[in-house]
C-alpha cells in the first residue's frame, strides 16, 4: 500500500453538449435573420446560466466511476477504441482538466507527453526549440543544458540544429520532439498515443527509450496506444476503456482480446444465430458451421496442438458452374494472412447441381499460433459474384499446447502462425 | 528511503483550490523566461533590420505625436520641451497599451500549450506583460538619448521611476488577467480591446499634461487607472514642471489594486476550465 503511486476514486468527468432545437437553417438569407434575431436573446443570455433561446443541452460523461490503483515501477497500457475516454483519464492526470467527481492522489513526479512538440515554434531554431520545448515539459534550463548532447544524439539532427524547424522533415520533427520527452526524469510518464506518428524505425527507438526508462530506472509508465503489439511488449498490466467506464483490468493479452471480443458473437450457438441473419440468395445459402477439435465442439478456447475442423452446411438452389466455399485467416490486427478455397484439388470447373452438401476442412495441429484469429466463411460463383460482403465470422482464441517451444515453456511464439517445419541436424 | 511523507503528494478533486499553485508559479518561473524569450526572438526572425526595430517604433511615435498634439494642437507643455513631455507620458501608455494587446489574445494563441501540457496559466500573460516591459526599457534608453539631446537635466525626483514602473506593471497585469480570462470564454474581447486602447489613448494624459483637466472633472479623471501612472511617471521625469494632483492619484492607484486583486482571482477561479473551453 505505502507504494502506491496513483490512487484514483470514482473519477468521473461530464462535458455539456448544446444541440440547436431547430435546424432548419437551409437559406443564408435566414440563416443571417436568424443569427441577428438572435444577438439579442443571446446577450442576455450570456448574463444568466444555462442554454440560449433555441437550443438544448446534454450531458455527455466521457468517464464514469472509474478506480484503480498503481503502484511504483507498474507499466499500464490503456486500450479502448476511439472515444472510450483515453484521452480523457490522461488530461485530468496530468491536471490539465479538473475532474467533475471522485478523487485521485498522486504521489511522484508526473510528465506527460500528450503530444509531441508541444510548444515548438517553426520560425525556433532546433537548438532553441529543444530549450523552449524542455522548459515547457518542466525541466529546469540547467537541466536542459546538461541534456543536451543526449538530445541532440538521440534525435540524430546535429547538422541541422541551427535551421529552424519549418524546415525539417516531418520525421526530423517528430524525432526531435520525442528526443526532448524521452529525457525528461519524472517518477511518473504518462505517454498518449504518440507513436502513431514517425516511421517503424523511430517507433521501435521511443518504444526501447521507453523500456529502459521503466525496467532499468523502475519508473512508472502510463501508456495508451491502439499498437498492440507496443502494449504487449512494454506493459505488464493493461486498463480496457469502453464508454467512459473501465471494464477490464489485469494482464495485457487478456486486456486485449477483451478489447476485440466486444459485443460480437463467439460461440458455435451464436453461429446459427449469424446465419439466420444472411440475406437470401437465390442460388445458395449456409445452413451450419461447426468447429471441432477430437471430435468435441470448440469452446472459448481452441488448442493450436490439435487439429481443428471446421465443418460447413450449404444448400445450392440451381445448377452453378464454379461455385466456390472459401475461408479467409485474418489474424489480430486484421491482415488477411492466407484465403482457402473448398475446391484447390479440382483442375477444372464443374457444374454443381442443386442439393445439399457438407464440406469439411482440417487445419492441421502446429500450424496455428496462439493469437487471436478472425475467420470468415463466404462463397462465391468465379468470375460472377460473391454471395455475402463480409461472409460468416468465426473467431478463434487459440490456446498453446502444441510442439513450438515445448522444452522452453517460457519462450513466446512469435508471429501470426506457427508452422511446424521439419528441422534435421547432425554433426558434421 | 523515508516512506512517511512523500515529497510531492497530489490530490486532484473537483472544486478543490490549488493549494500547491503560487508554489508551481515559483517552480516555473524559468518558463515564464522562455515564452517572453520566444515571444522576442519570434518577433525578428527573418527580418534584415531585426532588434532596431524595437527602437525605431518608439521614435517615430514620438515624432508623430510631437507633431500633431505640439505642434497642430497647441496644447500647452510648460517649461519641458514637448518632445519630453509627450515621451514621459507616452513610454508608460505603450507599455500598457501594448501588454493589453498582446496579452488579451496570449491564451488563445497558445491553446496548443494549454490543451496538453499542465503549467500554472497565469504565467501566459504575465510573459506578454514581461515583452511589452523589455520594449519598455529600449524605449527607455531612447528617452535618455532624447534628453541628452535636448541637454534636459532630471532633477533628483527621477528615483522614483522605478516605483512608478511598478504601478505600470501592475495596472497592465490587472487588466491583462481580466481580458487574456474573459477572452477565452467571450472571444468578443478580441474586437473590444482595440477600441478600449485607442479609446484609453485619448482619455490619458498622453498627448496633453493632466494640468488642462477642469477641476470639476479632475476625480472622475483619475478613475482611470493610468492617469496616475503616468502622471507619476511625468512627475519623476520632468520634477517640478509636473504637479501630482494627489487625491487623483490615490485613486488610479487604489482602483488598479483592486482591478489587480480581482483579476487574479477572476482568473485563477476560470483557470480550471481552460482547457475545456479553448
Amino acid at each position: 500500500m505505502s507504494d502506491t503511486v496513483i490512487s484514483v476514486e470514482n473519477l468521473s468527468k461530464k462535458y455539456l453538449l448544446t444541440h440547436l432545437a431547430d435546424k432548419r437553417e437551409q437559406l443564408f438569407s435566414s440563416l443571417l435573420t436568424n443569427k441577428l434575431k438572435n444577438v439579442g436573446s443571446r446577450v442576455a443570455g450570456a448574463f444568466k446560466r444555462g442554454p440560449a433561446q433555441g437550443q438544448t443541452v446534454e450531458d455527455f460523461w466521457a468517464l464514469k466511476d472509474v478506480s484503480f490503483e498503481i503502484k511504483q515501477g507498474d507499466r499500464v497500457g490503456i486500450i479502448g477504441r476511439n472515444g472510450a475516454g483515453k484521452s480523457t483519464l490522461l488530461k485530468i492526470l496530468s491536471r490539465i482538466t479538473e475532474p467533475t467527481k471522485g478523487r485521485i492522489t498522486i504521489d511522484g513526479r508526473v510528465a506527460s507527453l500528450l503530444e509531441v512538440g508541444t510548444g515548438f515554434h517553426s520560425e525556433l531554431s532546433g537548438r532553441e526549440n529543444i530549450y523552449l520545448n524542455g522548459a515547457i515539459l518542466g525541466m529546469s534550463r540547467e537541466e536542459i543544458k546538461r541534456k543536451f548532447d543526449e538530445i541532440v544524439a538521440f534525435a540524430e539532427v546535429e547538422q541541422f540544429l541551427d535551421t529552424p524547424v519549418k524546415r525539417y522533415s516531418s520525421g526530423m520533427y517528430v524525432r526531435l520532439a520525442f528526443a526532448v520527452a524521452a529525457h525528461l526524469e519524472p517518477e511518473i510518464l504518462i505517454v498518449d498515443e504518440v507513436l502513431a506518428v514517425g516511421d517503424a524505425q523511430f517507433q521501435k527507438k521511443c518504444l526501447g527509450k521507453m523500456e529502459d526508462v521503466s525496467t532499468k530506472e523502475g519508473r512508472t509508465i502510463l501508456f495508451v496506444s491502439h499498437n498492440m503489439e507496443a502494449i504487449k511488449r512494454l506493459c505488464d498490466r493493461a486498463f480496457l476503456l469502453q464508454s467512459g467506464r473501465l471494464i477490464y483490468e489485469g494482464s495485457p493479452s487478456q486486456g486485449i482480446d477483451s478489447y476485440f471480443a466486444d459485443g460480437s458473437g463467439e460461440d458455435c450457438a451464436d453461429l446459427d444465430q449469424i446465419i439466420k441473419k444472411l440475406p437470401s440468395d437465390p442460388a445458395f445459402s449456409f445452413m451450419k458451421v461447426s468447429l471441432s477439435q477430437n471430435k468435441h465442439s470448440v469452446g472459448k478456447f481452441v488448442e493450436n496442438g490439435l487439429p481443428l475442423e471446421i465443418e460447413v452446411t450449404y444448400q445450392v438452389f440451381e445448377p452453378t458452374v464454379g461455385l466456390r466455399v472459401f475461408l479467409d485467416f485474418y489474424d489480430d490486427q486484421g491482415t488477411l494472412l492466407f484465403r482457402s478455397f473448398h475446391d484447390e484439388d479440382n483442375t477444372g470447373m464443374p457444374t454443381m447441381q442443386p442439393g445439399k452438401y457438407t464440406s469439411v476442412v482440417v487445419i492441421p495441429e502446429d500450424t496455428l499460433a496462439p493469437i487471436r484469429y478472425e475467420l470468415r466463411l463466404n462463397a462465391t460463383i468465379y468470375n460472377v459474384r460473391t454471395f455475402y460482403s463480409e461472409g460468416i465470422p468465426i473467431y478463434l482464441n487459440v490456446e498453446r499446447s502444441g510442439k513450438a517451444n515445448r522444452a522452453y515453456p517460457s519462450e513466446p511464439i512469435r508471429g501470426k502462425l506457427a508452422p511446424f517445419l521439419p528441422w534435421q541436424t547432425i554433426q558434421v | 528511503m523515508d516512506t512517511t511523507t512523500p515529497s510531492h503528494r497530489l490530490v486532484i478533486e473537483a472544486g478543490r483550490a490549488e493549494r500547491n499553485y503560487w508554489r508551481d508559479l515559483w517552480r516555473y518561473r524559468e518558463l515564464l523566461y522562455f515564452l517572453s524569450w520566444r515571444d522576442i526572438l519570434v518577433r525578428y526572425k527573418q527580418t534584415v533590420i531585426g532588434v532596431a526595430w524595437s527602437v525605431i517604433r518608439p521614435v517615430l511615435t514620438m515624432i508623430v505625436f510631437t507633431v500633431i498634439f505640439g505642434k497642430l494642437a497647441k496644447f500647452p507643455s510648460g517649461d519641458a520641451p514637448y518632445p519630453i513631455l509627450v515621451y514621459a507620458g507616452m513610454l508608460p501608455w505603450q507599455f500598457f497599451a501594448n501588454a493589453l494587446s498582446e496579452s488579451s489574445n496570449s491564451l488563445i494563441s497558445n491553446s496548443n500549450m494549454i490543451s496538453k501540457v499542465y503549467f500554472p496559466r497565469l504565467i501566459v500573460p504575465c510573459s506578454a506583460v514581461i515583452v511589452s516591459l523589455v520594449d519598455f526599457l529600449i524605449s527607455f534608453v531612447v528617452l535618455a538619448v532624447l534628453m541628452l539631446w535636448y541637454q534636459y537635466i532630471p532633477s533628483w525626483q527621477i528615483i522614483f521611476v522605478p516605483l512608478f514602473l511598478l504601478l505600470a506593471l501592475l495596472a497592465s497585469l490587472g487588466f491583462s488577467l481580466w481580458l487574456s480570462a474573459l477572452n477565452v470564454k467571450y472571444r468578443d474581447f478580441r474586437y473590444i480591446v482595440p477600441f478600449i486602447v485607442q479609446f484609453g489613448l485619448y482619455v490619458s494624459p498622453v498627448g496633453f499634461a493632466s494640468s488642462v483637466v477642469p477641476e470639476k472633472w479632475r476625480l472622475l479623471y483619475s478613475l482611470n487607472p493610468m492617469v496616475g501612472v503616468i502622471d507619476g511617471f511625468r512627475w519623476a521625469i520632468l520634477g517640478g514642471d509636473a504637479i501630482i494632483y494627489w487625491p487623483g492619484f490615490l485613486l488610479s492607484t487604489g482602483l488598479t489594486l483592486l482591478i489587480l486583486y480581482g483579476g487574479v482571482k477572476y482568473f485563477r477561479k476560470t483557470e480550471r476550465i481552460f482547457a475545456d473551453i479553448i
